[in-house]
């Protein structure tokens, strides 16, 4: 610290601190000042003073694999990855027209998406707060656009509420809201609330309500030019002659229940899911692709690892090259595996029991996407949807606007499925072209007249029957957790695993890429002292 | 398995009284949940990873080996306790373990899921 100066700036203090205690008390410190308190990420690790000649293979070139060879590269290490599929990314990736997919049980697609548009199969949206992914796409010139999230236009759709016909976001929320003030002021009229406030902060609840809910002076949810503000007119405002709004009626509260808005209010509301959200231009394998640019050079693809053997000092990698079927070792002094868990414990490996009991004791999930390509973008033209989610109680579960290209002309993709649990299994045992044809039967729901008819082409992706991954996303619960995931994320002589599956951040790019800087920078450690 | 046969017996002995064939209740569970993995024909797959073929497997001889599985997953398989009922998981090896071009003849129940299964693990986190 420049003792000549009379008051440090707070970003001098935490340098100073990150420089002497490392990154964990960085973020400690952080923490206490009132910043970072959503995301782990202190910056780039700057690992540096590999010794000389030391080498590390990375299994894996998805997000975390990639991002690990890229910093230890530049600690100085000599690196290789090994990657199993012909391209870099792993679930980081779109289906653009012209790809081919084949999944597991042969079923191949030809995608015949128009150019520009495009099927995210993994990840297809990145919270504010996930700084390490954010600061990596900046550093690797990935230009993101807003993810629209929430969208008040969009629509509600419960088979058993409105006889089955959907309804806005914007009116249900409002009748919600509005609703839930007005009981509320009942309950405290009705002194429900006296044993649990003072006088005075139930005058101050009831005065808050009062905007909040939109309630008028006896305190009622009511049609009115105010309501309607929030909820929509019957006929909206407008110049002239027949310029003067005409207030729409509210719905019965029962009827708002029984649309389940809540659920949907509630997912809007998940820090994972709050505003500004965000995607790469182009779609998301952009990223994989900007971070396969930065390791080009270093990553044999189309190579299928068999066995991974750290005995006499060294870690010895045994993998099929896919193309020509003939077995090839690599050697290194580290290893950094990013390999799926399921994928991994079918493969010989020379690690420690505890180890080797954990990667077994992790299921993976399932997840199921379609894409359905549209000629024109109706749902902008006629329902005034740029971006953002409808949902359902049908197995789709939703769909999703593009949140790209918004209000151009010309075909676009809608996500029309993103299925998990029961459902994910049920329509990931179907064809390709049954699922389609299920997604695009759903999603009629939404816009009749013209979902099926205005659909071109579609895509879809069953995570279950992924070749690189056999699965979505590793699924730990508490009681693994406590048993394994210390061993699991724990440096194993010279190996060290990384990826989504090693974070409580399952499931997210975040997630991955902090436990590669994790593993890395506990990986290099191990090798200065060894 | 002395009541099955029993009833089959009994079946073609008075076929006026036999009704249809009710569907085999484990087909259904093994179309909606296992050929996601498995594939409809039971035959699995191979990527960077395998799925296990369930067809002609000489694993599911005894059938305590499909109960601890479908109970407790295994690797990237996840448990279905909990989430199939025994009734559902007892239908679905009964149907996997006679069908796929294996022939095991004997028959498992609910309560036979309910003994030897593994119980669910409390709570998944995503």
């Amino acid at each position: 610290m420049d003792s000549g100066r009379p008051q440090p700036t707070r970003r001098e203090v935490l340098h100073a601190i990150g420089m002497l205690g490392g990154a964990s008390v960085l973020y400690q410190a952080m923490e206490a000042m009132g910043h970072a308190k959503e995301s782990q990420f202190a910056g780039p690790p700057n690992l540096s003073g590999a010794r000389s000649g030391a080498s590390v293979v990375v299994l894996g070139a998805g997000l975390a694999g990639m991002l690990a060879a890229y910093e230890l590269r530049k600690a100085g290490y000599k690196v290789e990855i090994i990657e199993y599929n012909n391209r870099p990314g792993g679930r980081n990736w779109s289906l653009y027209g012209g790809d081919t997919y084949t999944e597991l049980g042969g079923a191949t697609q030809k995608i015949g998406f128009a150019k520009g548009n495009y099927l995210n199969p993994g990840p297809w949206r990145i919270p504010y707060h996930h700084r390490t992914l954010l600061h990596y796409c900046k550093a690797f010139g990935v230009a993101l656009e807003p993810f629209i999230q929430l969208n008040h236009a969009a629509l509600v759709h419960n088979s058993k509420a409105f006889g089955g016909k959907p309804q806005t976001y914007r009116e249900l929320a409002a009748d919600w809201d509005g609703n839930v003030a007005e009981l509320l002021g009942k309950a405290i009229d009705n002194k429900g609330l006296d044993s649990v406030m003072g006088a005075a902060d139930r005058d101050r609840l009831k005065e808050a309500l009062r905007e909040w809910g939109i309630l008028d002076k006896d305190m009622r949810y009511v049609k009115s030019l105010q309501t309607s503000r929030r909820r929509g007119y019957d006929r909206p405002l407008g110049g002239g002659v027949d310029g003067a709004p005409i207030a729409s009626t509210p719905f019965a509260f029962s009827d708002v229940l029984d649309s389940g808005v809540a659920r949907t209010i509630a997912m809007h509301m998940e820090n994972q899911h709050q505003t500004a959200m965000f995607q790469p231009v182009g779609g998301m394998g952009m990223i994989g692709k900007a971070f396969g640019k930065q390791v080009d050079g270093l990553v044999r693809y189309g190579a299928k690892v068999t066995k991974i053997d750290q005995s006499g000092g060294a870690v010895t990698v045994t993998y099929t090259d896919v193309a020509s079927g003939s077995e090839r070792t690599t050697k290194a002094d580290y290893c950094v595996c990013t390999i799926p868990l399921g994928i991994l414990s079918q493969i010989d490996l020379d690690a420690s029991a505890g180890l080797r009991a954990a990667i077994a004791a992790v299921p993976y999930s399932n997840s199921v996407k379609v894409g359905l390509e549209m000629k024109t973008r109706f749902w902008e033209e006629e329902n005034a949807i740029y971006g953002g989610i409808s949902v359902t109680d049908q197995p789709i579960s939703m769909i999703s606007y593009p949140s790209g290209g918004l209000h151009s002309d010309g075909p676009g993709v809608i996500l029309g499925a993103y299925m998990y649990g029961p459902s994910s299994y049920r329509y990931a045992g179907m064809t390709p072209e049954q699922r389609i044809a299920g997604a695009l039967e759903q999603g009629a729901v939404f816009h009749p007249g013209r979902y099926k008819e205005q659909f071109t082409t579609g895509a879809t992706v069953a995570w279950s029957r992924s070749p690189f991954t056999l699965g979505c996303c590793a699924q730990w619960n508490e009681a693994t957790r406590k048993e394994h995931y210390q061993t699991l994320v724990a440096v194993d002589d010279r190996i060290v695993l990384a990826g989504e599956h090693a974070s409580y951040i399952g499931c997210w790019m975040e997630g991955a890429l902090l436990s590669s800087l994790d593993a890395i920078t506990r990986l290099h450690k191990r090798a200065l002292e060894a | 398995m002395k009541t099955s046969s029993f009833f089959v017996g009994l079946l073609l002995a008075v076929p006026v009284l036999a009704k249809p064939v009710a569907p085999d209740p484990g087909a259904k569970v093994y179309e909606e949940l296992c050929q996601a993995c498995h594939m409809a024909n039971a035959m699995g797959a191979e990527g960077a990873g395998k799925i296990t073929a369930l067809a002609k497997n000489p694993n599911l001889e005894s059938a305590d080996y499909p109960i601890a599985i479908v109970t407790g997953g295994k690797g990237a398989m996840p448990w279905f306790r909990g989430s199939l009922t025994d009734q559902q998981i007892a239908d679905v090896i009964n149907h996997v373990r006679s069908h796929y071009g294996n022939r095991y003849k004997d028959k498992i129940t609910a309560a036979d899921v309910a003994e030897r299964g593994l119980p669910a693990p409390p709570g998944r986190e995503r």
